[in-house]
């Protein structure tokens, strides 16, 4: 049994051959089962009981052993290990970047593994824009102290002190006589460092050694080629998609075909006669059909007869609905329990800046305004349905998956399937994006179920519609502001309040939330209580509130309407609504926008350890340098013609990462069609690790805003999602794409005297000003706002004549 | 089940399904050609694209009974080991995110450029527009694409004789 040939060059290695065989020489592993997939059942059954007397199979690698980051081979290359996964972004190759420079070896001579289980630390995999700004961090404190065990093994060997050594490119030599040499590979190729770390978790692992200092880098920072593009363009790159097992069988589900629905009946003659047909696997009101081959699964899924029963009550508002029910529904209790999110992601709604509203702003109030915005539901709608492949062999579950929390989905599967962890592997290969949805996926735990039900390994892939229907959907926010300016124009008051539709927000493959488990009956107590965000700016308003609060939907087990982490989750509803009131204030007080948005930043006089508000105030100020932003308030004055133009802007960040965002806009008069004909995004993440990495994750991530300001609304009757294919979930297109996107990468210290400037994350701030500056500009052309998402072509042609535009 | 035999690449290959079955399994699933993929199964979205006879076709809605003629895949684009102007002009350019889609973005490119050698941005963004892009690549897409163009245009005035693949 061998599949060699069947997934990627570097899956199998570390699958096959050195890695784990590696792991066991240095104590790191107790028992391995050697060779993937080869162990006959008596050797899994020896092996079993050998795995009782330590601690399993696959048991999680010692973050504290430099052996378990970095090995390096007889010919002087190196291989890094890390519990990250790059869901298409080019971390991987920025972390061989970093941990490159730290180790002095050349960039050329480094491989990178990522994410999976057993053979790469738990560093959760990825999410929240944490790969550069948190995670590089134990990376590259490891690489550093393994370059500092590899000087004081050079100094043994050439008989110099270690002050007297010079290293680059992983070899070693005596400064005064560089004759005198010796390579890393020489030193410990094949070899286990055998060096324990400190720190009391991954995020703390240190060695002695300190890291270098930004001027020291010398592939950080330079626009190196991802190594994971090549095989992307050739076709050689096995995908999660890919994985072909032994035995392999194919798999599809029967969804239930409204929310809520109980099923009564399977008629299974419906589907014995195909070809291939092996068998349907049902538990409560999941169901899938297992046939040989996929076309065969595909069409024994449809073919399958099953009857259901509707629930007492409508499960939703439609969506044509749904505002209005958020409106009048009753915030869920205020003592819920927290989110089960990761705390980076969620932004738990709070009440902050004290009780003053705009009451406060009293008799010095000259002007008020108050606007109300809405955000549908919008969907993730992964280019591909939800996918993994799981082999049961030997009494032990491996998954194949593009989770990009693989380490979430092994326990969420272990405890599914009531498995010790130490049985449970994920390994992760490449897959459609990543946005969250990978991490609360689905097909894993699906796979591994019907993987031990029939005792062989099943691929399972979900279809368009399914996965357009129920996949895990960003929350619809509805958002009341108000404000006061005085009689100079000047921002006195800012009210905040958001409403959430995000009651039992979805976790990472929880056990007992994944889809699966909800269709198989399990129910928590209490649903995860979801969170409504405030805005990320640091405006200096004197009275200041901002509060949020979550409804739930009449039904939340068992819907489509799951909530759970888009992409900076929250980030572009809370800032749809924030950044459109400023522009409102801005265009009620007469003043051009920026100079309204520079105000209000200058206003402040304390600054944060990161800068936050000099950055802010340069960031701005890039963008409209880079579009030659022309003061004046908005709205333009009324054009003639069919196309109307404008430009809008905004700001926000995430973290420490700073963006503003200018859009210029035709709006054409006769269809309400608007195009963003021009983009400039300025961004500033701290230390850049690649810019030309950097920039296309701004770029495309700036463009997936604009796909949600123009396109996407999950639509649903009182039963079901209807957004079912890209006809009905229409996302961007060729066409819509402005003629010209300018990215500007301002990333200056404020503090031009620090030389460790850190880079911050960079995978998800470029989306959240954009749906406000398309907004902004729309006003900006038309003088109409729009204050609901998304502005498709109806929608603003409507507002367009409404106000007789 | 019926045997069915498809020309793919430059090589033929006989498979034994049902005539009905989409192109895109056979590919991926018989013949090991890894370069479409599954994206939405109804011809939507671009991702299980394939040249035959000189047009760009959705393998997931073409049933392998009714293909005439040679099946080209992306792992079929270079030549003598050098990739396709197209191709290297995606690593040039870094466009893909995921890359997931890239499949069906090169090749509606290049049987764009076989037909229209020098296009415009407004032909680039119309042939294009039916291959969609979740990552939202498309503006780097379209930036090697002239690119591409370019390059091809650069070759075949150097060497006019010289047939690039």
């Amino acid at each position: 049994m061998s599949i060699s040939g069947k997934i990627p060059n570097h899956i199998e290695e570390l699958l096959v051959t050195n890695r784990r065989g590696f792991l066991r020489s240095a104590g790191l592993l107790a028992v391995s089962f050697g060779t993937f997939g080869a162990a006959g059942p008596k050797e899994a059954e020896a092996q079993s009981s050998a795995a009782a007397q330590g601690p399993g199979p696959y048991p999680n690698p010692d973050f504290h052993q430099i052996d378990s980051w970095i090995v390096i081979h007889p010919d002087n290359t190196a291989t890094f290990y890390v519990g990250k996964t790059d869901p298409g972004q080019g971390t991987g190759t920025g972390f061989r970047q970093l941990m490159s420079d730290e180790l002095d070896i050349a960039f050329e001579q480094t491989t990178c593994i990522m994410g999976s289980t057993d053979i790469t630390v738990d560093q959760v995999g990825s999410g929240g824009s944490t790969a550069m700004e948190r995670d590089s961090w134990p990376m590259r404190r490891v690489a550093a102290e393994a370059r500092r065990v590899l000087l004081e093994m050079g100094s043994s060997r050439l008989g110099a002190p270690v002050d007297q050594l010079a290293v680059s490119n992983a070899v070693i030599t005596v400064k005064a006589d560089p004759a005198k040499r010796v390579t890393y590979g020489e030193l410990i190729g094949g070899k286990k460092f055998n060096v324990t770390l400190n720190g009391n978790n991954v995020n703390a692992v240190t060695g002695q050694a300190k890291t270098k200092l930004v001027p020291e880098l010398k592939y950080t920072g330079q626009p190196l080629h991802r190594d994971d593009i090549p095989g992307k363009v050739d076709g050689s790159l096995k995908w999660a998609v890919d994985v072909k097992l032994p035995g392999m069988v194919h798999a599809r589900n029967v969804k239930p075909p409204f929310a809520c629905a109980k099923l009564t009946g399977i008629d299974e003659s419906s589907v014995k006669g195909l070809p291939g047909f092996i068998k349907v696997v049902s538990k409560g009101n999941y169901v899938a059909v297992v046939c040989e081959r996929e076309e065969q699964a595909i069409r024994a899924a449809r073919q399958l007869k099953t009857t259901w029963e509707k629930p007492p009550v409508a499960p939703f508002p439609s969506s044509e609905d749904l505002f209005q029910y958020m409106r009048t529904a009753s915030p869920v209790a205020p003592d819920r329990p927290a989110g089960t999110g990761d705390a980076e992601a969620r932004n738990p709604a709070a009440g902050s800046g004290g009780p003053a509203s705009p009451n406060a702003a009293g008799a010095s109030a000259a002007k008020t305004i108050e606007a109300e915005y809405e955000i549908p539901f919008q969907g993730h709608t992964a280019f591909a349905g939800a996918h993994a492949t799981a082999d049961p062999s030997n009494g032990q579950m491996t998954v194949y998956s593009n989770d990009m929390k693989s380490y979430g989905m092994r326990r969420g599967v272990a405890t599914f399937l009531g498995m010790p962890q130490d049985r449970v592997r994920v390994v992760w290969m490449q897959g459609p994006q990543g946005f969250g949805r990978t991490a609360a996926e689905d097909a894993g735990c699906e796979a591994a179920y019907i993987a031990r039900e029939i005792g062989r390994p099943v691929r399972m892939q979900w279809m368009r519609d399914e996965e357009t229907a129920w996949d895990t959907k960003s929350p619809a926010f509805l958002v009341k502001m108000r404000g006061a300016l005085d009689a100079q124009g000047h921002l006195i008051a800012y009210e905040y309040n958001a409403r959430s539709c995000d009651y039992n927000h979805l976790g990472y493959n929880e056990p007992d939330t994944v889809l699966i488990a909800q269709l198989m009956g399990s129910r928590r107590t209490r649903p995860a209580g979801g969170s409504a965000s405030t805005p990320s700016d640091v405006y200096e308003i004197p009275n200041r509130k901002m509060t949020g609060e979550v409804v739930g939907l009449p039904v939340v087990w068992e819907t489509p309407l799951r909530t759970g982490n888009l992409r900076d989750p929250n980030g572009p509803q809370a800032t749809f609504a924030a950044e459109s009131f400023i522009d409102e204030a801005a265009a009620a007080a007469k003043t051009d926008p920026l100079e309204f948005r520079m105000k209000l930043l200058q206003a402040g006089t304390t600054d944060d350890a990161g800068f936050r508000r000099a950055r802010s105030l340069a960031v701005l100020k890039a963008a409209a340098e880079k579009y030659g932003w022309d003061p004046r308030p908005s709205p333009k004055p009324p054009g003639n013609g069919d196309i109307l133009t404008g430009r809008g802007m905004a700001y926000s960040f995430r973290g420490q990462t700073v963006v503003a965002q200018i859009a210029e806009v035709e709006v054409n008069r006769k269809t309400g069609h608007v195009w963003a004909k021009r983009i400039v995004c300025a961004h500033d993440c701290g230390l850049v690790v690649n810019p030309e990495s950097l920039q296309r994750a701004v770029e495309c991530g700036t463009l997936h805003g604009l796909s949600r300001a123009i396109h996407e609304e999950v639509r649903f009757d009182t039963e079901k999602v209807t957004s079912r294919d890209w006809a009905s979930h229409p996302t961007l297109r060729h066409a819509d794409v402005p003629e010209r996107i300018d990215v500007v990468l301002v990333n200056g210290d404020p503090n031009p005297n620090r030389p460790d400037l850190p880079p911050y994350g960079a995978g998800e701030a470029s989306l959240k000003p954009m749906l406000a500056a398309i907004a902004n500009a729309i006003y900006d052309a038309t003088g109409v706002r729009i204050r609901r998402v998304p502005f498709r072509d109806d929608r603003v042609l409507a507002a367009l004549k409404a106000a007789g535009v | 089940m019926s045997k069915i035999t498809l020309k793919v690449n430059g090589g033929s290959h006989t498979v034994d399904v049902e005539p009905a079955t989409p192109l895109l399994y056979v590919l991926r699933n018989d013949l090991g050609l890894q370069g479409p993929k599954f994206g939405c199964g109804l011809g939507q979205c671009g991702a299980c694209t394939v040249i035959i006879n000189g047009a760009a076709v959705r393998s997931c809605v073409m049933p392998t009974s009714s293909v005439k003629g040679e099946v080209t895949t992306l792992e079929g684009l270079a030549s003598n080991g050098k990739l396709h102007p197209l191709q290297q002009a995606w690593i040039d350019e870094q466009v893909p995110q995921c890359g997931f889609c890239q499949n069906g973005q090169i090749l509606t490119a290049k049987v764009m450029l076989d037909k229209i050698p020098h296009p415009t941005d407004a032909q680039i963004r119309e042939t294009m527009n039916g291959t969609l892009c979740r990552c939202m690549s498309y503006y780097r897409v379209q930036t090697a694409v002239k690119r591409a163009a370019k390059t091809l245009a650069d070759a075949s005035s150097a060497s006019p004789k010289e047939v690039v693949a």
